[in-house]
């Protein structure tokens, strides 16, 4: 039974490389010879290259270094750029937005908080340029363009947090910092400050999304990897030729739970449950201090706040 | 030759040992005491192995004897006593026994004494030392809503050590670049004093020193405008906050039901506790610390020269009460648990080595905790 435990792609075929169609008149060349690696055919198409890069591409990755130049700089000057403590603080260090006396203005001064208003220009003409290029190439390849939409459903998410809702909010300081801890910290601020997340219905929704994406990620995974002894991985065909593969995943399902996805909208289920994850994600924080403020007092109004008895009575504020 | 991938193999898998070992984490066993209702979260994590260590750690030393408390007053045997006269012989000299051994068990009485002269104030460090004693009596009276009866004397902080080993200070420390790069708006460095965290480094200073507002919630559920709190206001309270949990060593449900962090009904009794020890802390700073800097040689003061200061640690030393409970105040209630003299010296006109004798008058510039008030009160 062994040779059916698909950890890594057994069987890995080499012939001449596939160059892919030809381009139209006008489009940059592909780039880059392309070669084999036994390695990452273990875990992919053994096929590396050609890339096809264009100006967007070209744009995209010039574009996104010159933030990431712009944020590891600044982090490195913020430790007075000692490599020591660079290396040692890397996780610490951050570029923080502007403070909230400087509102929306457009450049305040660099040192306090003006190379982050750059650098999220660059970062995100770098993310928007890289997604119309996803467009374009599903656009050449007479695709759909679900992986953009998906992609834009993504970059939603991102300019609500640094963009959006800084300009409803009236100031930038309430925009997410460039860093791994900062930028944690103020994931944890913000719920604290607007009263726990938790009871923000957008921010259940988007839990839901996101666990369900892992649900069905791994119950379509775990499919798909049990018929692979059928040739189960080769799923588009079995959409228009369903063969013992498809059948057998579908009455397994059917068996378990009564109902079964089918080969094309187990993708579908997918998809909406990913896309919706940023979505909602986004709604629920463009409605943070935005229109409510304290999320668990509106909880409390809405009745989604559990009682409790009181466990420790007698406390008040000694302020009052 | 692929050289790389060893290479990068040992990088990573060191990476992930590192992160294992370095990172601190309270490896089980981990007790778990429930204080809150069923399904609020409310849970007192202690880790086991920490607490045995923190238990031997935090041991409060027997008094060396019994006083007699009967006999001539210190005072009228001793020149220059100005604030522990009323003691008995006997009390005064266990009571200066128990201090060099609880502050200065090396240098002995000579730290703070000219051992040829013991009633010359020519040393910075009995100015230093007389302005403490009233600070511990100032405690032990005025604030038992947060030390109760169990008080404090000088052990609690000193621990043996000239300088408590828990005080914080200025500290911006790795020094920004300055000019036009990025000033890090006072975070996003490891913080001394916030438990390691990229939190504002010196949030102390707004909360421990100054009185800026912590509290950072709305009272209503939609916006009315009034509440100018955001999320980088949050974030230097959360540095207190984590201040407080590393000085206790716990966790946010000790004093908050973490579903709504501000609300005061659902909050177990300790917050009340903790809100007096951020006012007292305050005082501390204030009233104490920062009026004698000029006294502190530069070895004594901070980085920036700010002087010493005391937090939640300075004191609590890793567990939820210091010295786990233990009241040593009660073998010292005569000499540390009543205001005997209140009275400030002028402490900008001493000079070490000369000032053979600074006594409290009227000239003094630094007021004492009740004159403040009353000053504010006018």
């Amino acid at each position: 039974m062994s040779q059916y435990q698909n950890i890594f792609t057994a069987i890995q075929i080499t012939g001449p490389v596939e160059a892919g169609m030809p381009l139209p008149v006008g489009d940059s060349p592909r780039t880059g010879t392309p070669q084999f690696n036994r390695l990452l055919g273990w875990i992919g198409n053994a096929q590396i290259g050609p890339i096809y890069l264009g100006y967007l591409g070209t744009l995209s990755l010039v574009f996104g270094f010159i933030a990431f130049e712009i944020i590891g700089l600044n982090m490195f000057a913020s430790v007075g750029w000692d490599p020591i403590e660079f290396v040692r603080q890397l996780f610490w260090l951050g570029l923080e937005p502007p403070s909230a006396e400087y509102g929306l203005k457009i450049l305040p001064p660099l040192a306090e908080g003006g190379w982050w208003l750059i650098a999220g220009f660059f970062l995100t003409t770098s993310v928007i340029l890289w997604w119309v290029r996803v467009y374009r190439r599903a656009k050449q390849l007479e695709m759909g363009t679900h992986v953009a939409w998906a992609f834009a459903a993504a970059i939603f998410l991102f300019l609500s947090l640094g963009f959006i809702r800084p300009l409803l909010m009236g100031n930038f300081s309430e925009a997410v910092p460039f860093g791994i801890f900062p930028h944690l910290d103020w994931t944890a601020a913000f719920s604290i400050r607007y009263g726990n997340l938790y009871y923000n219905p957008f921010h259940c929704l988007s839990i839901v999304f996101l666990y369900g994406s892992v649900l069905l990620f791994a119950m379509h995974g775990a499919t798909i990897l049990a018929v692979g002894k059928y040739g189960g991985e080769r799923e588009l065909e079995q959409i228009t030729d369903r063969g013992t593969a498809s059948e057998r995943a579908a009455l397994f399902w059917r068996w378990t739970m009564g109902f079964n996805a089918t080969m094309e909208s187990v993708h579908r289920w997918a998809w909406w449950f990913a896309i919706l994850t940023p979505i909602t994600g986004g709604i629920g924080i463009l409605l943070t201090g935005t229109v409510v403020d304290n999320w668990y007092l509106w909880g409390i109004q809405h009745g989604i706040v559990a009682p409790l008895p009181d466990v420790f009575p007698g406390v008040t504020d000694p302020s009052l | 030759m692929r050289l790389w991938i060893p290479f990068a193999a040992s990088a990573a898998s060191l990476l992930a040992i590192a992160s294992f070992v370095g990172a601190g984490w309270d490896a089980p066993p981990v007790e778990t005491t429930q204080i809150g209702y069923r399904g609020s979260g409310m849970y007192i994590f202690k880790d086991k192995e920490k607490q045995a260590e923190l238990a031997l750690a935090n041991v409060a030393p027997p008094s060396p004897y019994e006083p007699d408390a009967t006999g001539d007053r210190a005072g009228t045997i001793y020149e220059n006593v100005q604030l522990l006269g009323n003691l008995s012989d006997d009390q005064f000299n266990h009571f200066m026994a128990s201090i060099t051994e609880w502050v200065s068990p090396e240098a002995g009485c000579a730290y703070c004494h000219n051992e040829e002269n013991l009633a010359s104030d020519e040393k910075y460090t009995k100015i230093v030392a007389r302005r403490m004693i009233q600070m511990t009596q100032a405690i032990n009276v005025d604030w038992t809503d947060h030390v109760a009866q169990t008080g404090v004397t000088c052990y609690t902080c000193h621990r043996g050590a000239n300088i408590p080993a828990q005080v914080w200070f200025r500290d911006i420390g790795p020094k920004p670049q300055g000019n036009m790069t990025s000033n890090r708006a006072g975070q996003n460095v490891v913080a001394k004093f916030a438990g390691n965290t990229s939190l504002p480094q010196n949030a102390l200073e707004d909360y421990l020193l100054g009185d800026k507002q912590i509290r950072v919630h709305s009272l209503n559920a939609l916006p009315t405008g009034e509440n100018k709190m955001g999320v980088k206001e949050t974030e230097n309270t959360w540095s207190l906050m984590n201040h407080m949990s590393e000085s206790l060593g716990a966790n946010c449900v000790t004093c908050h039901n973490s579903r709504a962090f501000n609300d005061w009904d659902q909050s177990p009794p300790q917050r009340v506790t903790a809100w007096h020890g951020i006012r007292l802390a305050r005082e501390i700073n204030n009233t104490y610390m920062v009026g004698m800097t000029p006294l502190f040689p530069e070895n004594r003061l901070g980085p920036e020269g700010d002087v010493l200061k005391v937090g939640c640690a300075t004191c609590h030393n890793g567990v939820q009460k210091p010295l786990n409970g233990v009241s040593m105040l009660k073998d010292y209630m005569d000499s540390l648990a009543n205001k005997s003299n209140t009275e400030v010296p002028d402490f900008s006109t001493y000079e070490p080595g000369k000032t053979m004798l600074l006594a409290p008058g009227k000239t003094s510039s630094i007021l004492t905790g009740k004159e403040s008030t009353d000053l504010a009160a006018k």
